[in-house]
């Protein structure tokens, strides 16, 4: 059995394999760079369903699904299923856990959730608790939309810093034995609060969240964040990442070339209008469980640390003045 | 809204985000807006007149029919998907006048469709376009106190 390694940070003794993903994207994210290293892209953002809720859903046990079938496991094989999303009462997972039928664990870490089920599902791995765990989350542009702000075809202006929730789901097989990336340590982040209240720009909301999640990581570890091939944030999107490069180099920690955002990714910036970038759960799930993942198997990454920052507002927290509470987890995958 | 007190390290950190912050083009912005909202003018304007002309009423009255040909263009518009495509560039110059007032509502109609007729589109139809009619009744009623309070008209 693993154990803590500092203050935050979980060393795997048996690291868990990611055996297999799914991932299942959206029309829109279907036009970006990384649309070949998605198991599916949509042609309709309701994907054959009456409402946006539904799509997400289905989106989501389809990316399940899939994981299950590229490592030909059953649901019956599988112990444990852990999700989240951003839906109220994350109902996404909880119909998708629903239609699985595998003893589920609902969790809710904004757009942290690629990462915390990771880390999680390692953790009751390595501690024997599970011979095979399946994490999955979704986002999805409308239901995001319509939740946190205003109607679909409400015609607003979106601010220069505004980011675009992606629609997709991203779901990974993770078990005791096989092949593939091992996911060897974990750092849990603390809720951060640097006084953002704007929940149009949360990139810089979660930046310190980040920043101090990273900061601990290497602390902890004692790594050098130059033996990465690539240290990669969830959606901080342009100006989050600007603003948590500042913060780790005030620390004293520099980053380099090897550093960057799912956010920055998804999307052609110059052709597809999103803004300061990609926003969502999605933006780690595609990324992580899509283009990296695939990048691991054809041996071009060998060390990647991940780190999804979630906001945990609500709109009712909001509109009552609060500050938007951020989190950031990082796991650390090794080929 | 109460306002929490920043800690000096976060007011440092906000100073930080301003700096990193980009700023709309407001130059861009009020000039497209400017010329959106007057091709709109021009072509309300164009209602108005042809509904004298044809209907033969005085300038006054023909604006009634032009303001609800402007709602049901912008209504149309929301419906098709291409209102919030055009007001992506267009800004104020289309959501000012009366076409982002039907815009808010027929928006807010489509997205709680789903919900049903009472508990969605009847409870929901209203949430953007609610605090509008709010505020312009409080207005109306505290301006015509004043017109009614003030002698000698």
């Amino acid at each position: 059995m693993g154990g803590k390694n500092g203050k935050q940070t979980f060393q795997f003794a048996n690291p868990p394999v990611i055996i297999s993903t799914g991932t299942v994207a959206g029309p829109f994210e279907g036009q970006g760079p990384l649309a070949q290293d998605m198991d599916v892209v949509l042609g309709d953002l309701r994907n054959g369903k009456t409402t946006f809720e539904q799509a997400e859903r289905s989106m989501l046990t389809q990316a399940c699904r899939l994981a299950l079938d590229h490592a030909s496991r059953s649901t019956s094989e599988v112990d444990l299923f852990l999700a989240g999303d951003l839906l109220n009462q994350i109902i996404s997972s909880s119909f998708t856990a629903l239609s699985l039928g595998i003893p589920f664990l609902g969790l809710y870490g904004a757009c942290s959730t690629a990462v915390e089920s990771l880390a999680l599902g390692s953790m009751i791995l390595d501690g024997g608790f599970c011979g095979a765990v399946l994490v999955a989350t979704s986002s999805h542009n409308a239901t995001a939309e319509r939740q946190y702000r205003y109607p679909t075809e409400y015609g607003g202006q979106r601010r220069p810093y505004q980011q675009w929730t992606v629609t997709g789901a991203g779901a990974a097989l993770l078990g005791y034995t096989g092949q593939g990336p091992r996911v060897t340590a974990a750092t849990i982040g603390k809720v951060m609060d640097l006084g953002c209240k704007d929940p149009l720009n949360l990139g810089a909301a979660m930046a310190p969240a980040a920043a101090d999640t990273l900061f601990c990581y290497f602390q902890d570890t004692g790594w050098d964040p130059n033996s990465f091939d690539l240290i990669l944030t969830g959606d901080l999107g342009e100006i989050g990442l600007k603003l948590c490069r500042e913060g780790l180099a005030e620390k004293g920690l520099e980053l380099g070339e090897n550093f960057n955002d799912c956010g920055l990714l998804i999307y052609d910036r110059e052709k597809q209008d999103v803004h300061a970038g990609a926003s969502g759960c999605a933006a780690m799930g595609l990324v992580a469980f899509g283009n990296i993942y695939r990048q691991f198997q054809k041996g071009e990454l060998s060390r990647v640390l991940l780190v999804a920052t979630g906001a945990l507002h609500s709109p009712t927290s909001y509109m009552q003045g609060e500050n938007i509470p951020c989190i950031a987890h990082a796991v650390r995958i090794e080929a | 809204m109460p306002g929490k007190k920043l800690n000096p390290q976060q007011a440092a950190y906000q100073q930080k985000v301003k700096k990193h912050e980009p700023q709309p083009n407001l130059f861009r912005n009020s000039l497209l807006a400017f010329v959106s909202g007057g091709i709109i003018s021009i072509i309300g304007q164009g209602f108005t007149d042809f509904y004298r002309v044809t209907m033969n009423l005085s300038t006054e009255k023909a604006g009634n029919p032009a303001v609800a040909t402007m709602i049901l263009a912008g209504a149309l518009l929301t419906a098709f998907g291409a209102f919030d495509r055009v007001a992506r560039f267009a800004g104020a110059g289309i959501s000012v006048p009366v076409t982002g007032f039907a815009n808010s509502m027929v928006s807010a109609a489509l997205e709680f469709r789903e919900e049903g007729l009472v508990l969605g589109v009847g409870s929901k139809l209203f949430s953007l376009a609610g605090s509008v009619i709010t505020f312009g009744v409080v207005t109306a009623f505290v301006v015509g106190l004043i017109h009614a309070l003030i002698p000698g008209r």
